[in-house]
């Protein structure tokens, strides 16, 4: 079995040059703030009302703890969706994220087996939607999380299109 | 790949001849009930004993009139539903009483074949044949069979999957092989001998059980730790030596062939083009004896090991053969991290190692026991890079490539530009590896 199809075989020279980075949608970070803030919120009001029915007004300050961390959380959500972008390029996908832990990962459509789309309730009622592929390597971890439904179905053809193309057994 | 289910109509093209196991099969499956009751007095002598001792002559007597025959029922129906037929595309395994399950196993997805016959089954003259394709089970081994059926069924799914035309298959039979190495029985014990592993495991056996007698002076808590150390102890010396004996590496036109045991014999054969990754493995107190073990992965395979212990020289044209086109990197050629490392991983940083050929990639890690891997370029099915915190202080990187038999081969200590470049650089390479890389079906 062939890698490579024909038409391809001569201009590999493409793949050097600097790939088009594409980020994730601002609606993605939009729902991961607001589910930080639902939970944290409820825990907070949670935990004060307890502490301040049972303990005194003063306990009830312990409150301001998962304020705090969500003050924290707020930033480190940003940062972290900043982080990621993925790239087509001619032979292969490109997918960079992490910001203390940085992984850049690369995904021959060759050995792709598999693409997944997944959206849950949540993701649907943003208009989100994830892709996951496959590879025969269970490391291979390529997933690109909250893309626009119809960018993640596009991305979806175009890999299947691009994995049977190129498509390698083991 | 198996779809259990899948109805036979739907796919029949034209009848095919579907074949039983051997008749001794019913006599294994037999053997269930009574391991269990086996296992069970083994787990908890106790109770067993109280049980026994309350049961009669006459009732033990109807309890094995009753138990007997129903084994043997058992044993019999679960053979006679088992059948098998051998198509031109895929081996088809039909099993079940109650839950039918139809197991389709494509031979062009072939990974290996295993024969393999325990000691009874030796007697016996019988082996069991497993197919070894992603996502195959226990349960899709064929066992058992007539031992010459095994054989002659063997070359006959390699003949087939090597690409043969359906009719002529039957006809090929068994291709020659040829011996690239043999290990005598006292090079193996020499080996043995010198590793850690036997000696740690011994000394654990011997020192624990009396230190627990004079702690706790209870026999039980002796015996439940004793026991299983003694066993391990036996595992990794005597189980290994049993299991690696006369280990037999041959090359034949449908692959690899691994032959070995004493008391239970295995014989693994590895189309061209499946082995995903090589390791050489160089433990410390086998470097000044210049030896070397050797394992090998298979996607869907369990066996893990090419050569248990052999001179380095003849190892590496034992690798030479299975990776066409392939020169083990010396201890030279392979690239060290830059200093700094030693501030993320102090010492050890000195036995990591990188060298790329156009062939494989290969890295070594382990200071003592040294460990270098090799992935032939066609066969990577992803490359990472990763970097934490402490490691980009010192601009360093880590990277990871996948292979298909699951395992993952990490660079690790490259100087983070480096890694950059490598991580486009192995991308490009195992894209374009698959170009002159062998066809699934090799004889095609």
């Amino acid at each position: 079995m062939e890698t490579g199809s024909p038409r391809n075989t001569g201009t590999t020279g493409d793949t050097t040059t600097e790939p088009v980075w594409r980020g994730l949608p601002r609606r993605l970070l939009r729902m991961r703030r607001l589910l930080l803030v639902v939970w944290l919120g409820a825990i907070a009001l949670a935990l004060g009302l307890l502490l301040g029915v049972l303990a005194s007004p003063v306990w009830a300050a312990i409150a301001l703890l998962p304020l705090a961390l969500m003050a924290w959380g707020w930033v480190l959500l940003g940062r972290n969706w900043r982080s990621w972008r993925y790239a087509e390029r001619a032979d292969d996908l490109l997918l960079s994220r992490g910001v203390l832990w940085r992984e850049e990962t690369v995904v021959p459509y060759g050995r792709m087996q598999l693409v997944e789309v997944t959206s849950g309730p949540v993701e649907r009622h943003f208009g989100l939607a994830s892709v996951q592929l496959h590879t025969a390597a269970a490391a291979t971890d390529a997933t690109i999380p909250g893309l626009d439904p119809a960018e993640a179905e596009r991305l979806r053809d175009r890999l299947t299109e691009l994995g049977e193309a190129r498509s390698a057994g083991l | 790949m198996t779809t259990p289910g899948v109805d036979d109509a739907v796919l029949g093209k034209e009848p095919v001849t579907e074949r039983r196991l051997h008749p001794v099969t019913p006599l294994r499956r037999a053997w269930a009930p009574v391991a269990v009751l086996i296992g069970w007095a083994v787990h908890d002598p106790d109770q067993a004993q109280r049980q026994l001792a309350r049961l009669t002559a006459t009732t033990l007597l109807i309890a094995l009139a009753v138990l007997v025959p129903v084994a043997a029922l058992y044993g019999f129906l679960s053979w006679w539903y088992t059948h098998f037929a051998v198509t031109d595309t895929e081996l088809r395994i039909r099993t079940g009483l109650l839950f039918r399950r139809t197991a389709h196993i494509r031979l062009e997805r072939l990974q290996a074949v295993d024969v393999t016959q325990p000691l009874l089954a030796r007697v016996a003259g019988v082996a069991k044949l497993k197919l070894d394709v992603i996502g195959t089970d226990k349960k899709d081994e064929l066992a058992f069979l007539g031992e010459r059926e095994a054989r002659a069924l063997r070359a006959e799914l390699l003949a087939r999957a090597a690409g043969f035309a359906p009719e002529t298959a039957h006809e090929v039979g068994e291709a020659p092989a040829r011996v690239l190495l043999r290990t005598p029985p006292l090079h193996l014990a020499l080996s043995l001998v010198l590793t850690g592993a036997t000696w740690g495991t011994l000394a654990a056996a011997l020192v624990v059980p009396p230190v627990l007698w004079f702690a706790t002076h209870s026999v039980w808590t002796v015996l439940a730790t004793g026991v299983p150390l003694l066993g391990a102890a036996g595992a990794s010396s005597v189980g290994r030596f049993v299991g690696e004996y006369d280990w037999m590496v041959g090359e034949s036109p449908d692959g690899l062939r691994i032959d070995h045991g004493l008391l239970d014999r295995t014989h693994e054969t590895v189309p061209p083009g499946r082995v995903q990754t090589v390791r050489i493995v160089e433990p410390l107190s086998w470097r000044r004896l210049g030896w070397v073990r050797v394992e090998l992965d298979v996607a869907g395979s369990s066996n893990s090991v090419l050569v248990p212990v052999a001179p380095r020289e003849i190892a590496e044209a034992v690798v030479a053969r299975v990776l066409p086109g392939v020169t083990v990197p010396s201890a030279a050629d392979l690239a060290r991290p830059p200093r700094r490392a030693g501030w993320c991983v102090p010492l050890w940083w000195r036995g990591y190692g990188l060298a790329v050929t156009d062939a494989v990639f290969a890295a070594r890690h382990g200071l003592l026991r040294r460990r270098l891997s090799l992935v032939p370029h066609a066969k990577v099915q992803s490359v990472r890079l990763a970097q934490g915190p402490w490691e980009r202080l010192w601009r360093v990187a880590a990277v990871h490539v996948d292979t298909g038999a699951n395992k993952t081969v990490t660079a690790r200590l490259r100087d983070a530009q480096e890694a950059a470049e490598l991580l486009r650089a192995q991308a490009e390479r195992s894209r374009t590896g698959r170009r002159d890389a062998l066809p699934d079906r090799w004889m095609a």
